[in-house]
């Protein structure tokens, strides 16, 4: 075959000239290569350029209004020692994970409820949607009245019904605000939750549910053999969301507590908005968001590898 | 009224009558007053100017009603468009910031505390307006020029402040045994006790409050000889005098109605209104919405200032409004003219007095206006200027001065410590690490 590369004619070169143009002209590659970069710009423009300029930031003390320097580590050297900063890495860590694991519980067993048969179901199944519904500041608003120190409408029942005699300090003591931001968080979550887990008991197929019934398997069976290992995918797609949502949140904390009571409920994002917005030192502000970072890759890593396993994948042991 | 159109002789003539009739003013006069003084305003505005200008949301409708009233005459008289949009107190700082920071959006901005500080060289030179308002208005009080100016040039003008002074019922205050206020440490923090054992008890917010947190612990810490800075600007919280300080606020702390480490700028408000709060620190606006919904309320309010420090001097943080122009926008004329318009005894004047109060002047002559005395109870938040100091203290105003009242380090170390969360000393060591790391270099 060599010899035949070899001894290839001049002329033929020139002759494939416009046959190059021609297959490139028809090279599916090449456009589906153009169709993406539309896409890629957009993907470009608003997300890789944004956080490659966040993670820059980090590294400057640019202030609002001010270019900034290169100060290499520093903003990070700062932090590693910021007791505040470790403050939000816990409250934020502490927050994702039981507002996620609740949410999770809440929102599966709502979701076997509601794949059962029952009357007014369609409307059933669309007031669980509210709490997604509702725009988030406008239920932090909500939650704020009723999480007041003064006028708590919980506070106010149960001292009516005389079950306390003065009113709880839901967001002034540190324990009861984290259990309250949290308590917010997973009301508002659940639904997001429970609808997609709906969404895919719908797709198991009944008739595997016939055949265990016949067989005799009991509910509890039923759901750790058929329902479960069915629902994995969805749950690691649900739970990877719900998970980063909840890493990432941000209104629900700022309108309720603003981070306090000192700093018992700041999360990361919120103290990288004080530092940052607020304070105005955008560099100390853009490091605290990126430390976010390692983060939340673990969270897609976790998920991500697990859906490359068959076992993840269709919920047997064959893997 | 269409005849009531003032030329330029009959303005300069008019003098002192301006003042008198501008109270009372209607649009039309205000318009023709405005075009008079458009001929010989030192400003001259762009053709066809379109100002976008950012101001914080009333806490009084009077003060918007007046406030919106100034800015017709004024856009009818230039023939300029002036764009208003309101924000929380919250939200003002992030968007401005944020308008400096990519360089459009707003022109001018009325807002809070020391925002022109947050980001000096955005903000364009106002002295020429500074100096003529002075000029005209018997001078600018130190207060006012420590709000506005950075070195010897004016970045802002302070059109205004609202007083953090004390709110209080005088029912409850006599029963606690103090018929008359209480002027010095020791007797406020008795009179705090006495009112927590008569179930009238006092508060005052520990939480992330911009406004009334800010305030009255900046008072705290001075009262008792401590500064989070020295006058050169160096960081010098942990001090025996700051200890002290931490001590007194931690008893006030115990006698205060339960969740105030909760609260934010309204929730003091919202108490006091609904009568289970019988002291506080805050602007007028409590007694001037009582006056509307509870006048049985507003009879029993009173106000006074904060008592003296141990050296007898009595320094409070109030809540400066300054305006401040970009230095981006395609309309300095116009910013400046409007600001000055703003602040000429004509339209001042009646808007001071829409706002019943809760503007108090930076300029000296208008502490002279009847608002003040008419009402006893408003007196003493004519006195704003005079015991206000900027959120630097004994320093010098700047971005890092700014930075760190926006960051609530001394709101946190007074938290930290009444909360129980920290002691004394490492309260104060976080809180001078946190100042140490914006004042470096």
């Amino acid at each position: 075959m060599s010899i035949v590369q070899a001894s290839m004619p001049p002329q033929s070169a020139t002759a494939e000239l416009p046959s190059v143009w021609q297959r490139l002209r028809t090279n599916k590659n090449l456009v589906a290569l153009w169709f993406m970069l539309p896409a890629a710009a957009f993907l470009i423009l608003f997300l890789a350029y944004p956080l490659g300029l966040g993670i820059w930031m980090s590294f400057t003390d640019e202030r609002i209004g001010r270019a900034g320097i290169f100060i290499g580590l520093e903003n990070y050297e700062w932090l590693w020692s910021d007791t505040i900063f470790w403050l939000s890495v816990f409250n934020t860590l502490l927050y994702t994970l039981i507002a996620s694991a609740i949410k999770f519980a809440i929102g599966l067993y709502l979701a076997l409820l509601l794949n059962r048969h029952m009357p007014f179901k369609a409307m059933i199944r669309a007031i669980v949607l509210i709490p997604f519904i509702v725009p988030t500041v406008l239920s932090a608003i909500a939650f704020w009245w009723i999480y007041d120190a003064q006028f708590s409408i919980i506070s106010w029942s149960l001292i009516k019904l005389g079950l306390i005699d003065h009113n709880i300090n839901f967001l002034g003591d540190t324990n009861w605000a984290r259990g309250s931001v949290i308590f917010a968080n997973i009301w508002r979550g659940v639904p997001f939750v429970a609808i997609t887990l709906l969404a895919g008991l719908q797709t198991v197929s009944p008739s595997l549910y016939e055949a265990a019934t016949l067989d005799g398997a009991t509910d509890w069976q039923r759901f750790r053999h058929i329902t479960y290992p069915l629902l994995t995918p969805i749950i690691a797609v649900v739970m990877t969301f719900s998970v980063l949502f909840t890493f990432t949140d941000f209104q629900l904390v700022w309108a309720l507590t603003r981070g306090g009571p000192v700093n018992a409920t700041h999360l990361m994002a919120t103290l990288s908005y004080q530092r940052g917005i607020i304070s105005g030192r955008l560099g100390e502000g853009a490091a605290i968001a990126t430390a976010m970072i390692p983060f939340l890759l673990a969270a897609i890593a976790i998920s991500w590898f697990g859906m490359q396993r068959r076992k993840w994948q269709q919920g047997s042991d064959n893997d | 009224m269409t005849n009531f159109t003032l030329d330029r002789r009959s303005l300069l003539k008019g003098g002192a009558l301006t003042l008198a009739t501008a109270a009372t003013m209607s649009a039309e006069e205000l318009l023709g007053y405005a075009k008079a003084w458009a001929q010989t305003a030192p400003w001259k505005p762009e053709a066809g100017a379109k100002v976008n200008l950012l101001r914080w949301k009333r806490f009084v409708e009077a003060e918007d009603v007046a406030f919106m009233k100034i800015v017709d005459a004024f856009q009818k008289a230039f023939n300029v468009t002036v764009n208003v949009s309101n924000e929380s107190y919250d939200d003002i700082q992030p968007k401005a910031s944020v308008a400096a920071n990519t360089g459009q959006g707003l022109d001018m901005v009325w807002g809070l505390y020391s925002l022109p500080f947050l980001f000096p060289n955005k903000c364009t030179d106002m002295t020429d307006v500074a100096d003529y308002l002075g000029k005209k208005c018997g001078g600018w009080a130190d207060s006012g020029k420590a709000y506005g100016m950075l070195g010897n040039k004016w970045i802002g003008i302070p059109v205004a402040a609202t007083g953090g002074l004390v709110n209080y019922r005088m029912s409850a205050a006599e029963k606690a045994g103090h018929k008359e206020f209480p002027k010095d440490l020791a007797g406020f923090a008795d009179l705090i006790k006495g009112m927590k054992k008569n179930n009238t008890p006092a508060g005052m917010a520990l939480g992330h409050a911009s406004g009334d947190a800010n305030g009255w612990l900046h008072w705290a810490l001075w009262a008792h000889g401590g500064n989070l800075i020295d006058k050169d600007n160096k960081v010098v919280i942990n001090s025996p005098e700051t200890a002290k300080a931490l001590e007194y606020v931690k008893g006030l702390y115990d006698n205060f109605i339960p969740g105030t480490a909760s609260w934010n700028d309204s929730s003091n408000n919202k108490a006091f209104l609904a009568g289970q709060l019988y002291l506080t620190v805050n602007g007028i606006s409590i007694y001037v919405a009582s006056k509307k919904d509870a006048p049985q309320m507003s009879a029993d309010i009173n106000h006074a200032h904060l008592p003296a420090g141990v050296d007898g001097k009595t320094r409070e943080l109030h809540l400066g409004f300054p305006i401040l122009v970009y230095n981006f926008t395609k309309f300095p004329q116009t910013c400046k003219a409007f600001t000055a318009f703003l602040l000429e005894p004509a339209q001042f004047n009646p808007w001071v007095e829409a706002a019943q109060g809760y503007l108090s002047p930076f300029l000296n002559d208008y502490q002279k206006n009847p608002i003040w005395t008419a009402d006893p109870k408003n007196t003493p938040y004519r006195d704003v200027a005079k015991t206000a100091n900027t959120p630097a203290g004994l320093g010098k105003m700047g971005e890092n001065a700014a930075a760190a009242i926006a960051d609530f380090v001394v709101v946190d170390m007074f938290a930290n410590y009444c909360t129980g969360r920290e002691d004394v000393k490492t309260a104060m060591a976080s809180a001078e690490r946190s100042a140490k790391r914006i004042f470096r270099g």
